[in-house]
């Protein structure tokens, strides 16, 4: 495993192209495109404000830069640099922005959500979308990039518009019956549209690409809901996470539960791995000591490991305060490997845990217990690896061979808060506060 | 004597009715049946004046009179009777009257007690009645009271039971209320904070709006693009037209068909696969089931019947399948009931033989267990003092290995004890090396004497070499016309020959045996180093020809 030198970046904004060649990061007002492979940098654009938005079109050409505040986008183009193109929103203000699938689009969110225009890049035509939602996940685009499906809110009831993105044509519009729709997500297969409901109420419904309800789904009442939802990406299963620290699979076919997966505090499975993360600080000798000093590092070399630990294992809960509003219990991140074959879940109140499920056998494959709370976790794009950072400055990996926690070798120590995988699963970006890292993975060695 | 007394005033002048009136007056009822039963007897006033009589007569009056008094004495009583003249057959008037008083004084006392005891007795009667009854009364009451306090228990104990339920009841409902309330706390706290949130967003929106109502300055959205793209695909956009409206319904609608008909065609795949997974299944059940046949006869005869009808129905079946939609109903729902059969013969098949399999275990079990516990006793038993045995056997070992590594020795003992040890191995060394001085010896001799034999070869071979040169010379000599003067030298030659070929003979016996020299047979010259000296080895093994000369 090699690892880059340490680039500066601000604001978590590094993307790399989608067809994987450029990375591109955000320094304050300033927008850097490397070489992926070489980290040369290509282009240096510099913007109006500090930009609080950077995002790839999908053809890699072009990039966007949001600045939140002036109510500003800014457009810069990879192959002719000279060309510009500047969006401003003027006194309606800038709360969101991103592009269309066909890449020539963008699509601006107004403060306060009133409505959403359309800029076009080859025409000047301009379109308003009125009343869209302003929830956790209003707008989702399908993966062939075909339709559109938008949460709007009417006279205190909720509504989805399906656009053709083509031309943005209205080709649906339906009443839900949600209470209060926090999110939409296109099926991979983009022919389903699952609908949920704000915590309020546990409520999942799903749509077929023409407006029909296909089924409802709600596991209890009263209760605190769905905190998240995911679709593998085979389109077969709909991973459910809720409040009440369970997760729930739906199956593509009669859209009812097929099992569940429950998190409980003390684990007795002995078909599952238990992976515990053990540190273990090396004090360094007083004669290093005038060295490292110079340079920073911290007073103990702390070296984490694996242990596997033996069954019934004790998982560290933390009870959330009751009277606060959005809890933090429950299921809140849930994410499905490339090949649908697991899933890894973290529930909030075990915040150091994370737990990978088979979807084959329908049950728990491996637990790993980290020292401090999960901050980030995703899988590789191609094969069933799974990194994930606490916020140390160690990388760790799981495959079903093993586990491996790789320190990242860096002066002044790198703080790892979030990752994300390079599209053809042979390198990672580690982002820390102000830095960004670049781990290039050789070759597939895992040790337990 | 009560009768006594009663027939004693029947004799003085009192008469019988008198009497009988006083009596009446002074005597309990009861007493008055005596009375009567008593008077019942008396009107032969005869028979008892003849009683009367019988005690006293003419005769022993002063006697009768002294026995009168002695009884009154006995009673207490202080009058006493006296005859009214000595010897006389009469009586002094005053004190038989006085006696007679007192002792019917005595008599009406008596009565009134008895008469006392009587009512006492009756009284004491009548409260032991009344006691008793009112006992079998009250026991009657306890009883009742008991068999009501059981009831009463009876019922305690189902409320209490009542309560228990109650309570757990109530339990549940706190714990239900409970959760519901944190369930409604935690609603209301996610209202309460939505709503302050919508509270803050709508101060931003009258703030803005204020603000732009005083701005005024509407800064206008607008694009600033250096020029316009072309369209990704590179061709032109369209109008938005109703048949391009038309266009994206119908591309709607085909990405949804070929969807489902995708899922439809997995779908019906699997199917088939289980279909003929169910198929096996049966087969193989089927198969299973069919070698039983034979043996049950009656209980199979049926089996057999559904077997066969089974079987053909499947027959036709199978043809049929090629034929009909694989998804008729009929098909589907035959390959179901037919499975379902099989599976049930197989499981009753199964369970008789766990029964069977059951049965013979415990059986063997019971038969085991008899008479294997008490070998097995002896056995465990046996094992057990072997082990013992064994286990002291070590011990002791352990014991003496001990004792002999930690005795400490000197050195003499030391060593004189690890000789013992290859004391044997010593002794066969010697036996060994004895041997070998001995053959030692016996080379060194035969070395010697092979020597001897060697030297005394080497000279008489060259004798033998001069006499033969002589011979030769002698003879070719005499081959010549010169052969007479030589005759004589040759013959000495010839004796000298002659005489050299025994020991020559006797050497070459001896050489046979220690060279094999015998087939360099050309005659060569001796060295000549004719010294008296031994010659050395290799000499001599080089005129034996036993070594090649060296070249």
């Amino acid at each position: 495993m090699n690892f880059s030198e340490v680039f500066k970046q601000s604001n978590q904004l590094c993307k790399v192209s989608p067809d994987g060649k450029y990375l591109a990061t955000c320094v304050q007002y300033r927008l850097v495109v490397r070489d992926v492979s070489t980290l040369q940098i290509l282009q240096l654009y510099t913007c109006l404000d500090q930009i609080s938005h950077m995002d790839w079109s999908s053809d890699s050409l072009f990039i966007l830069c949001a600045m939140y505040k002036r109510g500003l986008v800014q457009v810069w183009s990879l192959e002719q640099p000279d060309w510009h193109c500047k969006i401003d929103e003027g006194s309606i203000g800038l709360v969101s922005s991103r592009w269309s699938p066909d890449g020539r689009h963008i699509l601006n969110t107004t403060e306060f959500h009133l409505r959403v225009t359309v800029w076009s890049l080859c025409t000047k035509a301009v379109s308003y979308i009125k009343y869209p939602k302003a929830c956790q996940k209003g707008i989702d685009f399908s993966r062939d990039g075909c339709y559109m499906a938008l949460a709007e809110r009417r006279d205190c009831k909720d509504y989805v518009s399906v656009f053709v993105c083509d031309d943005w044509h209205l080709l649906r519009h339906f009443e839900t019956e949600t209470q209060d729709l926090a999110g939409l997500e296109w099926s991979p297969n983009g022919c389903v549209l699952a609908v949920w409901d704000s915590c309020l109420e546990y409520k999942v419904l799903l749509y077929s690409l023409d407006g029909r309800l296909l089924s409802a789904y709600s596991a209890y009442e009263w209760s605190l809901g769905v905190k998240s939802v995911t679709w593998s990406p085979n389109s077969q299963f709909l991973a459910i996470g809720s409040y009440d620290e369970k997760v729930r699979i739906l199956n593509h076919i009669t859209w009812k539960k097929i099992t569940q997966f429950e998190h409980p505090s003390s684990i007795n499975n002995t078909k599952a791995v238990v992976y515990k993360e053990v540190e273990k600080r090396t004090a360094v000798g007083s004669d290093d000591l005038s060295l490292h000093i110079t340079i920073g590092t911290a007073l103990y070399n702390t070296r984490s490991k694996y242990e596997i630990c033996p069954s019934p294992v004790q998982i560290p809960v933390v009870k959330p305060d009751p009277d606060r509003a959005n809890p933090k219990i429950g299921v809140s991140s849930l994410a499905f490997s490339s090949d649908s074959r697991y899933l890894a879940t973290k529930n909030d109140n075990m915040a150091s845990v994370v737990w990978v499920w088979d979807m084959q056998k329908m049950s728990l494959v491996a637990v790993l217990e980290q020292t401090s709370a999960v901050r980030c976790f995703q899988w590789d794009p191609c094969r069933p690896r799974l990194a994930l950072c606490t916020g140390n400055t160690t990388l760790y990996l799981w495959s079903p061979a093993g586990c491996v926690s790789v320190q990242v070798p860096t002066e002044g120590g790198f703080q790892v808060q979030s990752l994300n995988w390079h599209r053809s699963g042979d390198s990672l970006m580690l982002l820390g506060k102000e830095q960004l890292c670049l781990c290039y993975m050789d070759t597939d060695q895992e040790d337990k | 004597m009560g009768e006594w007394w009663t027939t004693v005033p029947i004799g003085t002048s009192l008469g019988n009715d008198e009497i009988s009136s006083i009596s009446h007056v002074t005597m309990s009822p009861s007493r008055q049946n005596n009375l009567v039963s008593m008077y019942s007897s008396l009107p032969p006033s005869r028979s008892s004046y003849h009683v009367l009589s019988s005690f006293c007569t003419e005769d022993n009056i002063p006697q009768c009179i002294s026995y009168i008094n002695q009884e009154l004495d006995s009673l207490g009583l202080s009058s006493c009777i006296e005859a009214s003249a000595p010897g006389g057959a009469g009586l002094s008037r005053v004190p038989a009257l006085n006696a007679m008083h007192e002792l019917m004084e005595l008599h009406r006392r008596d009565m009134s007690t008895l008469e006392e005891l009587e009512r006492e007795q009756l009284k004491k009667c009548s409260a032991l009645d009344h006691i008793q009854m009112n006992n079998s009364r009250l026991k009657d009451q306890l009883e009742l009271s008991i068999r009501e306090k059981s009831g009463l228990h009876e019922t305690e104990r189902q409320l209490q039971l009542k309560i228990k339920t109650m309570q757990s009841c109530l339990k549940t409902e706190k714990d239900e209320v409970q959760k519901l309330q944190s369930v409604v706390a935690g609603r209301a706290s996610q209202y309460s904070h939505d709503a302050k949130r919508k509270e803050r967003e709508a101060a931003k929106l009258k703030e803005r709006l204020s603000q732009l109502l005083v701005d005024r300055k509407d800064k206008k959205l607008a694009i600033d693009v250096l020029n316009y793209l072309g369209r990704p695909d590179g061709k032109r956009s369209h109008w938005k037209t109703a048949k391009a409206t038309v266009g994206h319904e119908g591309e709607m609608y085909k990405s949804l068909l070929n969807d489902y008909e995708v899922s439809q065609r997995s779908l019906m795949l699997e199917n088939a696969e289980l279909k003929k997974v169910l198929q096996q299944m049966k087969k193989e059940m089927i198969h299973v089931l069919s070698p039983r046949q034979p043996s049950p006869r009656g209980a199979a005869a049926d089996d057999s019947q559904d077997q066969a009808d089974s079987d053909e129905e499947e027959k036709p079946a199978d043809s049929s399948r090629e034929t009909l939609d694989q998804s008729c109903e009929y098909a589907k729902e035959q390959l179901a009931n037919s499975i379902r059969q099989q599976w049930r013969k197989l499981r009753n098949h199964m369970e008789k033989l766990d029964s069977q399999a059951s049965l013979v275990q415990s059986q063997l079990e019971s038969n085991r267990e008899m008479i294997p516990r008490e070998t097995h006793k002896d056995e465990m038993e046996r094992m057990r003092r072997e082990v013992q045995q064994c286990k002291e056997f070590i011990h002791v070992q352990q014991q003496l290995l001990q004792q002999q590594l930690n005795t400490s020795f000197d050195d003499e003992t030391a060593a004189l004890l690890n000789d013992c040890y290859t004391l044997e191995e010593k002794e066969r060394l010697k036996e060994e090396w004895r041997l070998f001085e001995e053959q030692k010896r016996n080379f060194e001799r035969e070395r010697k004497n092979f020597t001897e034999a060697a030297i005394r070869l080497g000279r008489e071979k060259k004798a033998f070499e001069e006499d033969r040169a002589s011979w030769l010379k002698n003879q070719f000599l005499n081959m010549t016309p010169f052969t007479d003067r030589r005759r004589c030298s040759s013959s000495d030659g010839q004796s000298a020959l002659s005489i050299r070929s025994e020991p020559e003979m006797r050497m070459s016996s001896t050489k046979a045996q220690l060279a094999q020299s015998s087939t360099y047979t050309t005659f060569s010259t001796p060295k000549p180093s004719q010294s008296a000296a031994v010659p050395s080895t290799t000499e001599l093994y080089r005129t034996l020809r036993l070594i090649p000369d060296s070249r």
